[in-house]
């Protein structure tokens, strides 16, 4: 499924932009100019990645201390342990657009329980 | 380098293991933990465990594809270290040899003198205090925590949340104005007010009454608040007592240098009980933060393995956090030394704002509820900041 996600001209590099999608999916410019796309919710607790410490490849989420690889959507360090998903990003006319993955999503315990609809 | 013994297993023991193995280190390894569990995770202790919203699965640290060919020896407490031998003894009587040793020993809760073996009195650190205080809090009723620091302010707003009648007692006028000054520490305190929780500030604890089970706090102005289950929330102290006569210095735990290193060659400090030398302040600081524990390692294990040839980097200002009635708090940098703190964005009264702190017109420090975006933001300009 592709999803249009903004304008490539509205997205400066160290910036992110959320796609309220379910679960919401995050847009990364890095500073060198590079795109990825990740799952925004970190795998620990309910917190938006996109809120968090851009620098490199490789963000920081802005609750706690681990740091999600944009590249692989792999975590370095605790609290969260499990990788968060990537998505294939693609730039057509000026236009940036999200393959989300076929995977099924690595969600805190807490969002998990909501969408399996359990109590939240 | 052949063997590396860790001395301590919670965070700071485990990041110094991960730190060993991602630098390179190839030998023996081995944890040496005082309880029996593996490396767990202790803030949702006061929260999200205690509230019975995640499990103690939840809690490990450790990934299940994690391999870090690591000895682990649990359940035993060091006794001391053997400088000439080079041997940590452990309380069950072996000897463990090692070339390097990382002290991880982390702090233990203070508790109230007088109060062992009086039922309902709890103290919060381990996985089995958080265990026992949550089969306490199900029984419901009256909740006393002493002490309005994090800890006490995390488990009354726990408390609160699952039903129980909440008080908390402060012997200062102001709770929190140790690491966040006076003015933001009366605003964050506010939110026990906000859901009803009693606050009495000012004034000491005596004691504490009951037979077998508590059934009172016992306050020096001479009222006594009725009390089913109490929590002594006091602060903590480094568990450095292994260490006397070692030849490791020790003062406010155990003394080392802003890469780790103690004054004994092959020894270094992380975590809760290590009182490292912080550059910027020009003086030793003894931080528990759980970031600390995490990140300070790989620069003590980079100066363990390169026998101290490395030159330690500035660490990023300290960060805290803490979760209370349902509000994110974020906390970066020393508010000691500020002269004055400012609310930047969003106001204090609905409680979502950030507020920096500064010393002669420059940011030492940042504050944020519910500001998790713009906390970030400020936080990366403080590291930044020379």
């Amino acid at each position: 499924m592709m999803i249009p996600a903004c304008r490539l001209a509205d997205l400066p590099r160290g910036e992110a932009h959320r796609l309220d999608i379910d679960p919401p999916v995050s847009v990364f410019h890095t500073d060198d100019g590079e795109l990825f796309a990740i799952d925004d919710t970190c795998t620990h607790q309910d917190a938006s990645l996109a809120d968090g410490w851009l620098e490199g490849c490789e963000v920081e989420c802005p609750l706690h201390a681990s740091k999600f690889d944009l590249r692989t959507g792999a975590v370095d360090a605790p609290p969260a342990k499990l990788p968060v998903r990537t998505h294939e990003v693609v730039v057509e006319d000026g236009m940036i657009h999200v393959r989300i993955s076929t995977e099924a999503p690595n969600l805190p315990p807490c969002i998990a329980a909501r969408l399996a609809g359990g109590p939240a | 380098m052949r063997t590396v013994a860790v001395v301590g297993a919670s965070l700071a023991g485990l990041s110094a293991a991960r730190s060993l193995r991602k630098q390179g280190y190839d030998g023996r390894l081995v944890v040496i933990g005082d309880e029996p569990h593996r490396p767990y995770d202790r803030p949702p202790l006061s929260k999200e465990f205690l509230a019975g919203a995640i499990g103690e699965a939840d809690l490990a640290l450790e990934r299940d594809d994690e391999d870090l060919r690591a000895e682990w020896v649990l359940g035993t407490r060091a006794t001391g270290l053997d400088r000439a031998e080079r041997a940590i003894r452990l309380a069950d009587g072996r000897d463990i040899r090692a070339d390097g040793v990382v002290i991880a020993t982390g702090a233990a809760a203070r508790t109230l003198p007088g109060t062992d073996g009086l039922a309902g009195v709890h103290v919060l650190r381990t996985l089995d205090d958080a265990r026992a205080l949550r089969d306490d809090l199900a029984r419901g009723g009256r909740l006393v925590v002493i002490g309005g620091g994090f800890i006490g302010a995390e488990v009354a707003s726990t408390a609160y949340a699952l039903g129980l009648d909440v008080t908390v007692v402060e012997a200062a006028p102001t709770p929190l104005a140790g690491p966040l000054g006076e003015t933001m520490g009366g605003i964050v305190s506010a939110l026990h007010a906000d859901h009803g929780v009693r606050l009495l500030c000012g004034v000491g604890v005596k004691g504490l009454s009951g037979e077998h089970r508590v059934d009172a706090v016992l306050l020096e102005n001479g009222r006594g608040v009725p009390a089913d289950t109490v929590v002594v929330g006091v602060g903590a102290r480094p568990c450095v007592d292994w260490l006397r006569g070692s030849g490791i210095e020790l003062d406010n735990g155990v003394k080392c240098g802003a890469d780790g290193r103690t004054g004994v060659a092959g020894v270094i400090a992380v975590g809760d009980c290590a009182n490292w030398y912080d550059p910027r302040a020009g003086a030793h600081r003894r931080v528990e933060h759980w970031t600390g524990a995490m990140e300070r390692p790989d620069a003590a294990v980079a100066a363990l393995l390169a026998h101290g040839a490395t030159e330690p980097g500035v660490p990023r200002p300290p960060y805290f956090w803490s979760d209370q009635y349902g509000v994110k708090i974020q906390f970066a940098g020393h508010a000691t030394g500020a002269d004055s703190v400012t609310v930047e964005e969003g106001t204090t009264d609905d409680r979502c704002f950030l507020a920096v702190y500064r010393r002669a017109g420059r940011p030492v420090a940042v504050l944020g509820m519910n500001q998790p975006r713009l906390f970030t933001r400020w936080r990366k300009q403080l590291a930044a900041a020379p």
